[in-house]
């Protein structure tokens, strides 16, 4: 698009990219098309205040001690080396995070892959049907509470009436009170509300592949629908698949309000203690503003970096 | 669609195998009844009566559905010492202003993003897609200093002004815009004297129905759930979300109120969703992400 309006650019006028240096064509650019910067200006000066500075600010601030009240004093590492040497709390929550992380995220992805394929071939209405019906638990705010009424620890709670009607257990089990119960079903509860925009954007990546392509794949010799989906449907919709991996991951790592409603603040032994927790403690809670910051910069670089080597690895997909 | 519809049928007989249909629909319907069922206990339990609630073992049907917890709900919120109401304004002109506010300006960016060639538009859509790969709580602490120093901490702003720059939203709308509007119709408006703005304004936006209807349910279901948050200290500004929390975290002994509290914040975005299906499954045709 940019090469059309270049190219009618040389027509109107003698002068031709070639005579320019690169920074007079761009300011000339520039000028041509500043009703662009004022449009994209709003949007941009919160987007740097809000997201990018805060970033930044962030790493800054962790090599600070910090209290807001006092001036920040330069620390260089020492709070890295103490998040790594002196706090065991925040180890276990890079690892429940990293398992939070490496189960929600490849299923919920899968899963949302899977009944997305599942549903393509089902009629318009019955297809907006079953969509509903997956993708009503990501968006319906808190009910995911009601695992906390199903897996209750008394008698009331429906699994566990239901273990000791059928005489698999005695007594009841104190599901959010004992750690090796509370990881598994935060997991659990996180995949139930997982199946967000990255299943509408499977649903409508598959809707627009091209029904000719599958055609030809016939002809060609496709023999079943596992065929078609590898050699066909994949390779078409690899931009949506990068789309929904994006998706995917931030959100595998963003589940800690779950964990706080069914496990409480903190969660048994800090069984399912994650970043998001510490992060939450330490800022919101105890204001240490350098110690958060060094806990959110940690997290934001395991963000990005496992959404890079995704997006390297997917970039093999039908090569 | 009907011409589709009679190519998929064709489809199938070429490499359909009954026995997969078949393994397909059982799985769905487990999959289907795992997610189903949990939203139907809650809805269940919001309507029994107080004997039925307590019954060993509890069942997955009421015999005589009664709206009485959905009254005990009302009875118990307006015994906190803000208004009940208080809490639902807050939720709505949070909802509101936000989602107004992320629609104008991001439908703008969108625009010249997609549309208007100048220097440095690769960049800053690059920066886009990079703050789609981070939660927000990163930037929370940074945040709350930047809140203090222009005085909006314990004020709905600090809420209202990030939910304007959700990217989420402009992403979409840039994507269905790069697919969607055809450079033609831009060009000859432009020839004709039109300003970048009422390109905008009266070719581009009309055009790109679907993905301002998305980014509006995004928004407002962002903002519809938004609970406790650090930069909001006074009891009167706190949310709808946050009170409902409350009575939440009494846990079974409120089951009657918690579920009838779960079913009315999950019924709004719900209906919504059902409302513009169509339409944000359109859009998200185009959500792409090149690499």
């Amino acid at each position: 698009m940019s090469q059309n309006t270049a190219v009618k650019e040389q027509k109107a006028k003698p002068v031709s990219r070639k005579d320019m240096t690169k920074a007079q064509w761009t300011w000339k650019e520039m000028k041509k098309h500043k009703a662009g910067y004022f449009m994209v200006a709003p949007f941009f000066i919160l987007f740097f205040v809000f997201t990018v500075v805060p970033v930044f600010l962030s790493m800054i601030l962790s090599f600070t001690s910090f209290n807001l009240l006092e001036m920040p004093k330069v620390v260089w590492l020492d709070n890295y080396v103490r998040l790594f040497l002196d706090d065991d709390i925040f180890l276990t929550a890079v690892q429940n995070t990293l398992i939070f992380a490496v189960f929600t995220g490849p299923i919920s992805y899968l899963l949302s892959l899977f009944v997305a394929w599942f549903i393509n071939e089902l009629s318009p209405r019955m297809r907006a049907f079953v969509t509903l019906i997956f993708y009503a638990p990501s968006i319906s705010g808190a009910m995911y509470s009601i695992f906390g009424i199903l897996f209750s620890s008394d008698r009331y709670g429906y699994v566990n009436a239901f273990l000791i009607e059928y005489n698999f257990i005695d007594e009841p089990i104190q599901f959010f009170q004992n750690a090796s119960y509370v990881m598994p079903l935060c997991i659990l509860v996180a995949l139930w509300t997982s199946l967000g925009v990255t299943f509408l954007s499977f649903i409508a990546g598959l809707q627009t592949v091209d029904a000719s392509l599958y055609e030809a794949g016939a002809i060609d010799g496709i023999r079943n629908r596992w065929q078609e989906l590898w050699y066909i449907t994949l390779p078409t919709m690899k931009e949506q698949l990068m789309f929904g991996a994006v998706m995917s991951i931030t959100g595998s790592f963003g589940f800690g309000g779950i964990v706080t409603a069914l496990a409480g603040f903190p969660s048994v032994d800090y069984c399912a203690w994650t970043i998001m927790h510490h992060l939450e403690d330490y800022g919101g809670q105890r204001f240490e503003v350098g110690y958060s910051s060094a806990i959110a910069t940690i997290l934001f670089i395991m963000m990005i970096t496992s959404n890079m080597l995704i997006k390297k690895l997917l970039s093999k997909v039908g090569q | 669609m009907p011409r589709k519809l009679r190519v998929r049928k064709h489809r199938v007989v070429l490499n359909r195998s009954a026995g997969g249909d078949a393994g397909i629909t059982v799985m769905l319907i487990i999959l289907g009844a795992l997610m189903f069922l949990p939203m139907y206990y809650s809805i269940i339990t919001s309507l029994k009566p107080l004997d039925e609630l307590w019954l060993f073992p509890p069942r997955f049907y009421v015999e005589n559905p009664t709206l009485k917890n959905y009254g005990d709900l009302f009875r118990l919120m307006s015994t906190s010492w803000v208004p009940f109401s208080r809490y639902i304004f807050n939720t709505v002109l949070i909802t509101v202003a936000g989602t107004f506010g992320n629609l104008c300006l991001g439908s703008l960016a969108a625009y010249a993003l997609s549309k208007i060639p100048f220097p440095g538009k690769k960049t800053m859509f690059q920066m886009i897609v990079l703050s789609l790969m981070f939660v927000s709580t990163i930037t929370g602490i940074a945040n709350f200093i930047t809140f203090s120093a222009l005085g909006l901490v314990d004020n709905l702003m600090a809420i209202i002004l990030p939910a304007c720059c959700s990217t989420l939203g402009l992403y979409l709308m840039k994507q269905f815009m790069d697919s969607s509007v055809s450079n033609e119709a831009l060009e000859s408006a432009r020839l004709d004297g039109a300003s970048e703005f009422r390109v905008f304004w009266s070719i581009a936006m009309p055009m790109v129905k679907p993905a301002w209807l998305t980014l509006i349910v995004y928004s407002f279901q962002g903002l519809w759930n938004t609970g406790a948050s650090i930069y909001i200290h006074s009891e009167q500004l706190k949310t709808f979300n946050y009170a409902i929390s409350q009575i939440l975290s009494a846990g079974i002994i409120r089951a009657g109120a918690s579920t009838a509290a779960m079913v009315i914040m999950m019924i709004v975005p719900v209906t919504v969703f059902i409302i513009t299906q169509s339409n944000i499954i359109e859009t998200m045709s185009s959500s792409g992400m090149k690499d």
